[in-house]
């Protein structure tokens, strides 16, 4: 089911949204298929978890979602510029990854940092806007802000090696934001990280999230997480992944650490929990 | 493990200070025991010069010397340059079409396979006879270029070059800013080895050529003091191709560890 003309009144209907998949799916060349059929919508500037057991294809969607891979069915819709959602900027079957435009508007952070070693703290920062051709000193500026703005002001200069596992979760975290984007896509950043670590970097993206009021994706394996950093966690069965449950988080505003030992957030993460369940009966816990 | 510290670092010094003397100590050793044989058992130079006649036959000789040894470290430059630039744009044309590297790959390979020996006659019937010997020094130093580079190109961060492609970077951007600083530390582990490749090849294609004159390169002078049976002469001029080859080894290496000290793995202390 494609659909490639929208009429203007569902687009219209669609401004609010950041985010809609409709029936994508994803097939491998070996017939493996890994996601879907697949739904999901976003609104603007709502923070969703994507959860689910490894393999399910969390990942895939979310790569789906920035134009990294191509879907072999369905359409995709990505809100590139504020107030405006544009056609499907990939369509399925005939899409090779190199023709794909992929939006300006996403900012996208990986499980690993992904920095360039060979440059500095400064310069992995600035390579969004050096690739988008923004002069200079603009470009330095505003590296110079988005490193700040993750706490890392002090170490523009340095190099990745330099950097501990979190700092460098932050430089990919900044580089992510420099451009300004509407949505930001992080494909499990804090899986690696030691637990205070990760608590501390929880804190600190849901207060960027505050501030800046981005639309946040955010796929992740852990309960824990998914239940105390977004407002709504979609929970995706076992491969061919689909979804299983999408459960709200209602708490008060902000969040902050005491909600991390309330009662509401283990009743939250029972649910979760539960709805997770299914995924893994009928297969081996390894 | 505070207390331990200062001992482990005092070792680790000594060992690295061992790691120059006792190489260094082997070899004053070695000639040291060559002299002795040599006086002892009154060896005539004409089969085995003492050390000592060694250094006074490169003193004595070094005008001739000097000039064969500039020949030759230049014919080096020139196919170690070759190499490194034919190698460098064959790998860039190889990553940029698959449809180029798979149709010229195997070329690639059987000049490298076929012994350069055996070319350079073919080479200097066809070329005259300066360019035949650089282009043998560029045909057995450019394929550890070409195959490092390959390797480097293709070894890109997978989610880096995803990220490249989420910004849309251009082809030129993604060379410039991804593929070549990444393939970096492979091209230089390369040019390492074709420097002292390029040094063979010249040496070989210069026995081959086996032409006098006073463009004579080092290796023919080796040939020559053969025939007349100077061997003293023949040690003076393997000497100094040794000491070339080291030297262009110990250059490579310097640039090498200046160009990658502050982030790659190889050229870091063992501590960081």
């Amino acid at each position: 089911m494609v659909e490639r003309n929208t009429p203007p009144t569902v687009e219209a209907s669609l401004t609010a949204l950041a985010v809609s998949l409709r029936g994508v799916t994803k097939a491998y060349d070996n017939g493996i298929t890994a996601l879907g059929p697949f739904d999901l919508t976003v609104r603007k500037g709502e923070f969703i978890s994507l959860l689910g057991p490894s393999g399910c294809g969390k990942s895939t969607a979310l790569r789906i979602i920035a134009g990294l891979s191509a879907p072999s069915s369905g359409t995709v819709r990505v809100a590139r510029h504020k107030g405006s959602v544009q056609p499907g900027h990939v369509q399925p079957g005939h899409v090779q990854p190199g023709h794909v435009q992929p939006g300006h508007g996403i900012g996208f952070v990986f499980q690993e940092p992904t920095l360039m070693p060979w440059t500095s703290v400064r310069e992995n920062v600035r390579l969004p806007l050096r690739l988008a051709r923004v002069p200079k000193a603009d470009a330095r500026a505003r590296a110079d802000e988005a490193l700040a703005s993750v706490g890392l002001a002090d170490f523009a200069d340095a190099y990745p090696r330099e950097l501990s596992g979190g700092m460098k979760m932050r430089v990919s975290l900044a580089r992510a934001l420099v451009t300004d984007p509407e949505i930001l896509l992080m494909d499990e950043p804090f899986a690696a990280l030691d637990e205070i670590t990760r608590f501390r970097l929880n804190n600190d993206l849901l207060a960027l999230w505050r501030r800046l009021g981005k639309t946040v994706i955010f796929v992740t394996h852990s309960v824990f997480e998914s239940v105390y950093l977004s407002q709504r966690v979609v929970v995706m069965t076992a491969r061919p992944g689909r979804i299983q449950a999408d459960i709200r988080i209602e708490t008060v505003e902000p969040r902050g650490e005491e909600f991390r030992t309330s009662a509401a957030y283990s009743d939250y993460c029972r649910r979760v929990s539960a709805a997770l369940a299914p995924s893994y009966s009928g297969q081996s816990t390894l | 493990m505070s207390a331990q510290a200062p001992i482990t670092a005092g070792s680790s010094r000594a060992q690295r200070a061992m790691r120059y003397v006792l190489p260094v100590m082997v070899f004053a050793a070695g000639l040291v025991a060559w002299e002795l044989v040599v006086r002892i058992k009154g060896i005539p130079p004409y089969v085995l010069p003492a050390p000592s006649v060694i250094v006074l036959t490169l003193i004595r000789d070094w005008a001739v010397l000097s000039q064969s040894l500039a020949t030759t470290l230049l014919t080096t430059l020139e196919g170690f340059l070759a190499a490194s630039i034919g190698g460098i744009a064959l790998a860039l044309l190889f990553n940029q079409s698959k449809w180029v590297e798979y149709s010229l790959f195997p070329y690639a390979v059987v000049l490298q396979v076929t012994p350069v020996i055996a070319i350079a006659p073919l080479l200097l019937i066809y070329l005259e006879q300066q360019t035949a010997v650089v282009v043998c020094a560029f045909i057995v130093a450019f394929f550890p270029v070409l195959s490092n580079t390959t390797l480097g190109l293709n070894s890109v961060d997978r989610n880096l070059a995803g990220l490249f492609q989420l910004y849309g970077a251009s082809p030129q951007q993604t060379l410039r800013f991804l593929k070549l600083p990444a393939a970096l530390p492979y091209i230089l582990g390369g040019l390492r080895i074709a420097g002292g490749l390029s040094l063979i090849g010249a040496v070989v294609a210069e026995i081959a050529a086996g032409t006098a004159g006073a463009g004579s390169g080092l290796a023919y002078g080796i040939a020559e003091s053969g025939y007349r049976l100077n061997i003293p002469r023949m040690f003076a001029a393997l000497l100094l191709l040794s000491l070339a080859g080291i030297v262009i080894y110990g250059v490579l290496a310097l640039v090498s560890h200046l160009v990658l000290r502050r982030w790659h793995e190889s050229a870091l202390g063992k501590e960081n």
